[in-house]
């Protein structure tokens, strides 16, 4: 192995001696030194998870999250230098973590968070004035056609477990008395403006949505979702500012 | 060699710096509001390239408003100039959409690497010194200067130990990448400080050493301390400090061999209120007054 192979294994895995062919000026154990690096290493790949799973931790301890982090860290190291991009795996290995496993809604808490940091990075897209999306709702005749385009940080959830509301409690006193956790629901986020939205909504809804943003026309997603309230959920979307092109579906 | 009064030119140094002879400061998300409603007096902001790689959102929105009103200092941290393997060239590309996007004055990075093969590691790791190293270093700062199609500064590293392989010294091995690849050197006075005490080395020696008229900008920061196996004080450089006595002292005597250069008050963490910040950037300011810079 070349001398980096080496070195960037150790950094990342604890238990590895201390790489050859290192040395220190006053002959002091190059061991001691070289674990300057692998705590920085470690250190600051376990603050970018601190940082972009903030309620994860919470819900867990500091420490329980930090010990769960390296064990990340070792298995699923960085494969960019993009850290804003980094655990974005984290729920999937939360899923399958053990000693995570008596809290069962934690890998979508932390799936929450990771869209709502892709929603705050996502790309800027204008969004259609209030005049031209009511205007392509009084043709009646292209309305089956219709379909709508949304803004590239919306993204809906659905989770078994009450997730918006677990996520909302940690944003304020972190407590979680008064939710019923097994309260199956179903998270809509997405930026508006400059700020990111978290919003719960229907099961049907959130069908509907995720039709949309698959292709589907108006017409095609609602008739494949569950009963929802449409005028209600278009209303969200228009004044979270979420919808960004209207065209017509060219029929087949 | 290089003597300890090697002022450039003024050429020399306006083609590998076009950032003022002022002090900056990183720019922090915390303060992006504060700084665009207060619009301090400073000569300029920099930031670490790959935070701003992202599509859209909050981060390109300010620092757009940012750049409108401050010179830009460009600091990559991702590029691993020093890996053994190729540069990464979806990130040169990266890093070229960002520079068209945003103009900075200034493109920097490091003599370090921070990836092997698809690992990306998230720090800035050492280099042993020998001629295939110093090749591959100077091969891939051109490869950086012909994509980017501009000087880059090279910024001398704090490191924590050494290689047995090494054969060169680690400011002859900056002074000789400087001289073949004719980018300029971002003098890190708190690395310089940091190194020579965990290397037990004079750092005004070492300062002489490296090539001073090269010098397109200073970075000042703070360290942290822990000890080696022997107890011997060994300096981190966590940039999570105000900048020591001895690292501003060390600024004095380089700032009177190179005269006024662009100065970063460098901080990552622990970041404290704006107008503290502030202050290291006016202390900073007055010793380039003192240096020659503006009046």
């Amino acid at each position: 192995m070349s001398t980096q192979a080496v070195f960037s294994a150790a950094l990342l895995d604890t238990g590895l001696p201390c790489p050859d062919g290192l040395c220190s000026v006053n002959g002091a154990d190059p061991a001691s030194r070289f674990a300057v690096y692998r705590n920085n290493v470690q250190r600051s790949l376990s603050n970018a998870l601190v940082d972009s799973y903030p309620v994860v931790m919470q819900l867990v301890g500091e420490e329980f999250f930090r010990a769960m982090a390296g064990v990340f860290i070792q298995n699923h190291p960085p494969r960019s230098p993009l850290m804003s991009d980094y655990g974005s795996d984290l729920a999937d290995f939360i899923s399958g973590f053990e000693p995570a496993s008596s809290v069962p809604y934690l890998a979508d808490v932390a799936r929450l968070e990771r869209l709502r940091t892709q929603a705050y990075h996502a790309a800027d897209i204008a969004p259609l004035s209030q005049e031209r999306i009511a205007a392509a709702f009084a043709d009646q005749e292209g309305l089956s056609r219709l379909q709508i385009g949304l803004h590239p940080s919306l993204h809906v959830l659905d989770s078994a477990f009450a997730v918006v509301d677990i996520w909302a409690a940690h944003q304020h006193d972190a407590t979680l008395a008064g939710i019923n956790l097994d309260q199956a629901q179903h998270a809509l986020v997405l930026r508006n403006g400059l700020e990111v939205e978290v919003f719960a909504v229907d099961p049907g809804a959130s069908q509907f949505i995720g039709q949309l943003k698959a292709g589907l026309s108006l017409t095609e997603a609602l008739e494949s979702a569950e009963a929802f309230d449409l005028s209600q959920t278009l209303a969200l979307l228009i004044s979270r500012q979420a919808i960004t092109h209207l065209h017509h579906k060219v029929s087949p | 060699m290089i003597t300890s009064c090697d002022h450039a030119s003024p050429r020399t140094r306006a083609a590998l710096c076009g950032l003022p002879p002022r002090a900056g400061l990183g720019l922090k998300t915390g303060h992006f509001r504060e700084v665009l409603g207060s619009l301090p007096d400073i000569g300029f902001f920099e930031v670490h390239a790959e935070n701003y790689m992202v599509a859209g959102g909050p981060f390109h929105h300010f620092l757009g408003l940012i750049r409108e009103a401050y010179p830009l200092s460009l600091h990559g941290v991702g590029l691993s100039i020093g890996a053994e393997g190729p540069l990464d060239v979806q990130h040169l590309k990266r890093l070229s959409t960002l520079i068209e996007r945003y103009q900075p004055q200034s493109f920097s990075e490091h003599l370090a690497w921070s990836s092997h093969g698809p690992v990306f590691l998230n720090d800035l790791l050492p280099l042993a010194y020998d001629t295939p190293t110093l090749d591959r270093v100077c091969e891939h700062i051109d490869q950086v200067q012909n994509t980017l199609q501009r000087p880059m500064l090279l910024e001398n590293p704090a490191t924590y130990l050494a290689f047995e392989r090494s054969t060169i010294d680690e400011a002859e091995f900056i002074r000789e990448v400087i001289r073949r690849s004719g980018c300029g050197l971002l003098l890190d006075v708190n690395n310089i400080y940091v190194s020579c005490i965990n290397h037990q080395r004079d750092p005004l020696t070492y300062l002489d050493a490296l090539p001073l008229h090269a010098v397109g900008e200073i970075h000042l920061a703070g360290f942290a301390e822990d000890a080696d196996s022997l107890g011997v004080r060994l300096l981190i450089d966590d940039h999570g400090a105000p900048v020591d006595q001895a690292v501003w002292s060390l600024y004095r005597q380089a700032l009177e061999r190179i005269g006024p250069v662009a100065t970063l008050i460098e901080r990552d963490n622990q970041v404290p209120a704006f107008n503290v910040l502030m202050a290291e950037a006016q202390q900073a300011d007055e010793l380039l007054r003192c240096a020659g810079g503006r009046p």
